[in-house]
């Protein structure tokens, strides 16, 4: 039975079920390999519209200088920089710069507000680093849906051909500078309610002269002590600890229960609460994070 | 016209904005959309760190004893700064390693041309 | 301890129990514990959430629970009333159901060692959509915006082939778009008003408004935070991401994104209309009437696209797109009932997709793995249960009395009574819309119903295990009873509403 001679209510039927595609099937796929072609010729979609490139780079542009065009209208209706009576300026930020020392016992108040007053947003934060780090992991780590008999054995060349190459001037380097570098960013992290720093920035330090040491005398060496289970547990152990303090806090706070944590005396090193575990949580974090993503997208591997 | 002059931290930020999106929809290029998308970010955190700057007062750390909020500048947009570049570095990280995932596979950093090549592979299985 | 209101702790509470069990879940060792994990946050998180809605319905009342030891403008807060209360116990049992129905997809199509990978990302995106929820601050809305964002394009690559790349790419580059968008909008809307709570927002936007002060700043301001929620919550222009991603995710994925992660962006807009510009704001500077329109537009796009498509996971992806149409029309009625409505059908559409998504994934496995519907003929002989479960959400995505679906059209079609103006394009559109989601969904039905005559005799039954039997069961019962008893839960919805204002 052709198409033709079909009544509606057959076609209908046919369509419903499917047969057109079962009993005919290279009829079909030619006939939609055709309404494929004719119905590309038609439509007006993003598509169409890249492969006539002279519209579409108009069109972006326009819409683009359309969109910079209103924020500017915005720029110049808004407060003006650097007036000190902005609507910016207001109580919020009095309390945070006048009792800060006082509540959180940090002399840095930009650490006592992130990690005392918006100690939640801060929380969602450490979490965003610790999903990304997962997430890289879950692309990148070698498995078998992902990497191929070939690509491993390209991989075992790239690795020969490392270890053949004589590293000299960045070993020597590597080796005075990484245990420098790796205490400045402990000094950074728990510094970071007294001066500039803390653990984001103390991390990323931290970070670095791995990374540094791994570039220089291979990933192994530093996999030999940074295996992926204490890897897993050091990012999930540390964020634990994290969520452990600011439940206690959070919880005591909110319920105006006993809230029994010394602040100390400002300016010293032991004081300010939580603040210093804390950043020492998430120093950790920042840091293993920073070399899991060097590591993962170097070999694909911890 | 003239606040514009006095805005002028704000006006650049608004204008990166631009570019990064600009970026975002011109370029083919992954590795360039992302990029976009990066100068985007950035240019929101210009445009807070304007606005958290009061003319002639000191960083928000104690300095001299000094407790008094005349003294320093407004803290609040230091900390969405931080949040903000925090989450800017985990996405970016994301993305280009999905970027790389993409590259091992397809050979390619075009997004339309990979856009294209699953198509034809889900079209092979069709017909299968 | 005695004078502690564990009450007024729940939300607190469900939102660290969900990001406490995604950082467990990476020490876990195998995928299977980390499902067991799953399942016990999510029946605890649903019991709490149950508790909490029945103490707020019986005393009227909303709180704020301020985290931490500093009060309002300068601590976080969350706040619970009772549509929230609803919105977390709704979004865990279908969190629930759906997770525990879809398990098997899970541990076929992820690789071993990933599973539990898989799992730390559901606990976050779980625990992201609570905070989205409950919160009351602005920018901690901000940050949890972008974990969902992580957290949802992890699910989709879990499945780890080519395709799912592709669909996350795309999925990824528009999500940025729309954080972009809403930072930036949170930095204006800060610099005008100098607060990034809710009520202390409100205050001074409504002050702004009186005063006709940085009236264009406020505009653009509100246009972007809008603009960002409509691109996450793939609203028509910006749906494209949508089919990709779906298609390429596993079905629990899938069905888990369109029903609940979409839904938690148009939840916290609800949230942004009441608590932070004020309805009476967003009227006077149209943006309700934008949202109206692009509504309209989506119900009938999504459903002409869907149409077009013979892959059943990407008609049900562009269904969502229509789906998520009327949900923006009844919020841009501007009106309470329009509201109501609006979120009833997140109710609806939330408990339907789900299900639908999840008989999908079925019945394509129980075929070999194809897509088209034409494969997909006599499937639901073969696996009656998938094929019971679909038509039923079919049925309901058409609006056929009894089930979830046609409350809520029946509420739409109410509520266009009240707004001035909009009853005639509410009602034609709604019309059209019906007879087009008829007309792609049926033929679907009629097709998997149909029996195929093979020459080796009857086709041999596929038993599905028993979670997703129970599951589907539990979903099918859960579409009745909200289709029959659905009085409460308006009454609520119209309580928590009242509440937000």
């Amino acid at each position: 039975m052709t198409n033709q001679n079909k009544t509606i209510w057959q076609k209908w039927k046919a369509w419903v079920n499917g047969e057109e595609a079962l009993l005919h099937p290279d009829a079909y796929i030619a006939k939609r390999a055709e309404r494929k072609k004719r119905s590309k010729k038609k439509t007006f979609n993003m598509r169409r519209m890249k492969e006539n490139p002279q519209v579409y780079h108009f069109l972006c542009v326009s819409v683009c200088a359309a969109f910079i065009g209103i924020l500017l209208a915005v720029v110049a209706e808004l407060p003006s920089f650097g007036a000190a009576e902005n609507p910016t300026n207001n109580e919020v930020m009095e309390r945070y710069l006048e009792k800060g020392m006082e509540e959180t016992g940090a002399i840095n108040f930009v650490t006592g507000m992130i990690l005392d007053y918006r100690a939640f947003d801060t929380f969602g934060e450490a979490n965003v680093l610790f999903l990304a780090v997962i997430g890289v992991w879950m692309l990148l780590q070698r498995d078998r849906k992902n990497f191929s008999a070939e690509q491993e054995r390209e991989c075992e060349e790239d690795a020969a051909i490392e270890t053949a190459e004589s590293k000299t001037i960045l070993q020597i380097g590597a080796k005075y500078l990484t245990p420098m570098i790796l205490l400045y960013g402990v000094y950074v992290i728990c510094n970071g309610h007294l001066s500039p720093g803390g653990g984001f920035s103390g991390g990323a330090i931290i970070g670095g002269g791995l990374i540094l040491y791994a570039a220089a005398y291979g990933q192994e060496k530093v996999g030999a002590f940074l295996t992926k289970r204490r890897f897993l547990t050091m990012i999930a152990g540390s964020l634990l600890t994290y969520f452990a303090c600011k439940s206690y806090s959070f919880f005591t706070g909110a319920n105006h229960v006993g809230y029994a944590i010394p602040k100390g005396t400002p300016g010293e090193i032991l004081s300010a609460g939580w603040i210093l575990p804390l950043n020492i949580c998430v120093g950790l974090v920042v840091a293993c994070t920073m070399y899991g993503f060097y590591a993962l997208f170097t070999k694909g591997e911890l | 016209m003239e606040r514009l002059w006095i805005n002028y931290y704000e006006a650049a930020a608004v204008i990166l904005f631009g570019i990064g999106f600009m970026n975002l929809l011109l370029q083919n290029n992954l590795m360039k959309k992302f990029i976009g998308l990066n100068i985007m970010d950035t240019a929101v955190y210009l445009f807070l760190a304007a606005k958290g700057y009061i003319a002639g007062r000191e960083a928000p750390i104690l300095t001299n004893g000094i407790l008094d909020a005349q003294y320093y500048v407004n803290p609040v947009p230091a900390g969405l700064v931080l949040t903000g570049i925090v989450v800017s570095v985990s996405v970016t990280a994301f993305s280009l390693a999905l970027v790389q995932r993409l590259y091992r596979h397809y050979g390619t950093w075009n997004l339309d041309e990979m856009i294209r090549l699953a198509r034809e592979q889900e079209d092979d299985g069709w017909q299968m | 301890m005695a004078d502690v209101n564990w009450i007024q702790n729940i939300p607190f509470f469900s939102i660290f129990l969900a990001m406490f069990c995604a950082i467990l879940s990476a020490l876990v060792r195998s995928g299977r514990t980390a499902q067991t994990i799953h399942m016990l946050m999510a029946w605890m998180t649903a019991i709490l959430s149950a508790v909490l809605l029945g103490h707020l319905v019986q005393t009227g009342e909303s709180f704020s629970f301020q985290m931490g030891h500093f009060p309002a403008p300068w601590g976080n807060e969350l706040r619970a009333g009772p549509l929230e209360a609803l919105m977390a116990l709704v979004f865990s049992v279908v969190m629930l159901l759906t997770s525990t129905g879809g398990q098997e997809f899970v541990f076929q199509d992820v690789v071993p060692e990933k599973q539990r990978f898989y799992y730390v990302m559901l606990h976050a995106l779980f625990g992201a959509m609570l905070a989205l929820v409950y919160t009351n601050d602005i920018f901690t809305a901000y940050v949890f915006i972008e974990i969902l964002t992580i957290a949802s394009c992890a699910l989709i690559l879990a499945k780890g082939t080519a395709q799912a790349m592709v669909g996350t790419t795309h999925y990824l580059v528009i999500s940025l778009l729309g954080s972009g968008t809403i930072l930036l909008g949170i930095s204006i809307l800060y610099s005008i008003t100098g607060h990034l709570l809710f009520p202390q927002l409100k205050e001074a936007v409504v002050q702004l408004a009186a005063q006709g002060q940085y009236s264009f700043v406020l505009l653009v301001a509100a246009g972007l935070l809008f603009l960002g929620l409509a691109i996450k919550s793939a609203l028509f222009p910006f749906h494209s991401m949508l089919p990709g991603a779906y298609q390429a995710a596993i079905p629990t994925a899938s069905g888990i994104l369109s029903g609940l992660v979409l839904k938690s962006y148009i939840v916290l807009s609800i949230k942004w209309i009441y608590s932070v510009f004020s309805i009476e704001v967003m009227l006077q500077i149209k943006i309700m009437d934008i949202l109206f329109v692009f509504g309209l537009l989506g119900m009938v796009m999504g459903s002409l696209y869907a149409m077009r498509e013979n892959r059943m996971k990407r008609m049900l992806a562009y269904s969502s797109v229509a789906q998520i149409g009327y949900i923006y029309m009844g919020i841009g009625m501007g009106s309470r009932i329009g509201m109501v409505a609006a979120c009833f059908h997140i109710l609806a559409h939330a408990v339907t997709k789900s299900m639908l998504f999840l008989c999908c994934g079925q019945m394509v496995k129980d075929s070999g793995g194809k897509e088209q519907i034409f494969y997909l003929r006599g499937i639901a002989h073969k696996n009656p249960l998938a094929g019971i479960g679909f038509t039923v959400g079919a049925l309901s995505m058409i609006g056929i009395p009894m089930l979830v679906g046609f409350i809520s059209k029946l509420y739409f079609a109410t509520a266009s009574v009240y707004a001035p103006g909009k009853m005639a394009a509410v009602m034609i559109v709604l019309g059209i819309s019906m007879v087009l989601n008829a007309m792609y969904f049926l033929p679907s039905v009629i097709a998997i119903w149909t029996p195929v005559r093979t020459t080796e005799g009857r086709q041999e039954r596929s038993w599905s295990t028993p979670a997703f039997g129970v599951c589907m069961l539990l979903f099918i019962g859960l579409q009745i009873a909200l289709g029959v008893c659905y009085q409460p839960f308006i009454r609520v919805i119209e309580m928590g509403i009242g509440l937000l204002q």
